[in-house]
């Protein structure tokens, strides 16, 4: 570096120039204020939101309808219902991903007509479906299959080949049928993710690791897997967010234990509906708001190592110690 | 000991009806380096990764050590070997690529003690001193923490040797390894491989560094089309090359 250089001639003096003006910015910040004026009067001050219902007394001597008993109760059952049929539809999931890529055509097809009739069916239709499997049969177990058949080629005509089983209404009915239906809906839009994240790694990472004498569960488990949750997770984020929404379709199945269904009773027993939908609204809001932060922070931790930030980050320090630190800039 | 680490007779490679192997004969001596050269399209990346079964071959045999890989000879007939077969005779035969291919999720240090740790399942505490000690070897003693998209390009691949090594190969095979560097970070990782070699590993090296053939070679291989059109002492081949393909090549890249 020839320092002379740089003190023989004066920095000219920095740029002051007249900002381009950019009038439109200033009419639409105008008509957005005018919109959200309107928009906080409406809630401010028209009575029919009845507020106190929502937030304080919805009957005498009651909390406000978000905070009653059935309600929190609801909530807890969305919660849960959220919880379960993501981790059940997260784990399938992977599972069928896995199957579809595999070189077994008989698995991989098995995995496509999953994800083909899962994903074309409504959610709602396949809920009310669930609610009312349990017309099919009388009772559900482990044992023989189609032990009956079996039995009467025998000459025995009260063998069922049954171990084990239990009435199917006590097994497939209100919250494990709610559960199944949106666990195994959402199990394949989760592996059409998986698959898109593992087909999205470089194949020279399982090359490498082959190479190093690493068997197909490790090079999956250890170094495809981790580096294709940076491409699953911010989608999984959004299947969850989407789900907590979802567990409202399971109030017709009907799924008691849940918030929508809860809510809807509280509208049947009072005759008053929009506040009622404006608790849900701020229930739902909530939920996703607290889900929508920690998406951020999981993304984060997935995102170690790779990035335009981190790299960014490194050049600078690189360049930094190599002209001795002068530069001083933030880094983004 | 067979006194041959690496035995290829006749050995075919097709890809659908392109056939870009066309009977291979080679024969590489422990502690021997072979450098295989020619041009593009010539078919040595295919043939380096026969050897550790990274592509199955048509035809012919392939042997380290005086194994067969990827096959089992039982009564005259062949039998495919099982994923775990494979795995374990892979693990004595390390293999560097052109582009790195390190493990971006996990720092320097991890990606070089994953091998020994999962694979061989050795003591953790062991391998992270073997594996401390290569980086040092390497020179890169002071990245361990660092994650692999924070080193350059020659810094990367270092790296991409010393954890083929943790894995105490008796072979290496090196795919282009400087292929993929800027001009200026090329010597670094030739001259890693100038110790390597010293020390008497024996290796099969795929690359377009003439000189680095001459100086550290034992063994020249130019292949053109398939086939090997000549090989020999590097000093002789590159020098006086007998074949004309061999000729026109090295008029091309000296």
């Amino acid at each position: 570096m020839s320092d002379d250089t740089t003190t023989e001639r004066a920095r000219p003096e920095a740029i002051k120039a007249v900002p381009v003006r950019h009038p439109g910015r200033w009419i639409a910040l105008a008509v957005i204020a005018v919109l959200a004026a309107m928009f906080l009067h409406l809630l401010l001050t028209n009575d029919r939101f009845r507020w106190s219902f929502i937030f304080l007394e919805y009957q005498e001597g009651k909390r406000g309808v978000m905070f009653t008993e059935p309600v929190l109760e609801g909530l807890r059952g969305t919660i849960m219902l959220t919880i379960s049929s993501m981790a059940i539809g997260i784990a399938l999931g992977i599972v069928i991903a896995i199957m579809r890529l595999s070189p077994n055509k008989i698995l991989s097809s098995v995995a496509f007509l999953y994800t083909w009739f899962f994903r074309a069916v409504p959610r709602l239709v396949l809920a009310l479906l669930f609610g009312n499997l349990n017309i099919l049969w009388e009772r559900i177990g482990f044992g023989l299959p189609f032990g009956t058949q079996i039995g009467k080629l025998f000459g025995l005509d009260n063998f069922d080949g049954q171990f084990y089983s239990i009435k199917a209404s006590d097994l497939i009915a209100g919250f494990v049928a709610g559960m199944l239906a949106l666990a195994l809906s959402e199990a394949a839009y989760m592996a059409e993710i998986v698959r898109a994240g593992i087909q999205s790694i470089d194949t020279g990472q399982a090359e490498a690791a082959v190479a190093l004498g690493m068997s197909r569960g490790q090079v999956l488990r250890r170094i495809v897997l981790p580096q294709a949750m940076r491409v699953i997770v911010p989608p999984t984020g959004n299947e969850i967010i989407a789900m907590v929404k979802d567990t409202s379709l399971v109030a017709y199945v009907p799924v008691t234990f849940e918030l929508w269904f809860q809510l809807t009773q509280v509208s049947a027993r009072t005759f008053v509906v929009l506040p009622v939908i404006v608790a849900a609204l701020i229930w739902y809001l909530i939920l996703c708001t607290v889900l929508m932060i920690a998406q951020y922070f999981v993304e984060r931790h997935f995102s170690k190592g790779y990035g335009a930030t981190a790299k960014a980050k490194q050049r600078l320090r690189d360049i930094q110690v190599e002209q001795g630190g002068r530069i001083t800039g933030e880094v983004p | 000991m067979t006194g041959e680490m690496v035995r290829a007779d006749n050995v075919h490679k097709s890809f659908g009806s392109l056939e870009v192997l066309k009977g291979i004969d080679l024969v590489v001596k422990p502690g021997e380096v072979c450098c295989v050269l020619g041009p593009s399209g010539s078919g040595k990346s295919t043939f380096l990764r026969c050897i550790n079964h990274l592509e199955k071959i048509n035809a012919g045999r392939i042997f380290v050590d005086g194994e067969l890989v990827g096959y089992r000879e039982r009564g005259g007939k062949l039998h495919e070997m099982g994923e775990k077969d494979v795995a374990k005779q892979r693990r004595s035969i390390g293999m560097v690529f052109q582009r790195f291919n390190l493990f971006p999720h996990m720092t320097v240090l991890d990606n070089v003690m994953e091998a020994p740790c999962r694979v061989k399942r050795e003591s953790k505490a062991e391998v992270r001193d073997r594996a401390v000690g290569l980086l040092e070897r390497v020179g890169l003693g002071s990245k361990v923490g660092n994650y692999p998209g924070q080193l350059s390009g020659g810094q990367q691949q270092r790296v991409a040797i010393a954890r083929a090594l943790a894995m105490r190969p008796k072979l290496m095979l090196f795919d282009e390894p400087t292929s993929a560097l800027d001009p200026e970070l090329v010597g670094e990782v030739l001259d890693t491989m100038k110790d390597l070699a010293a020390d008497g590993m024996t290796m099969v090296v795929v690359t377009h560094e003439i000189g680095f053939a001459r100086e550290v070679g034992d063994n020249l291989i130019f292949m053109d089309g398939g086939v090997v059109v000549e090989q020999g002492p590097p000093r002789d081949v590159i020098t006086n090359p007998q074949h004309e393909r061999t000729r026109a090549f090295l008029s091309k890249v000296l």
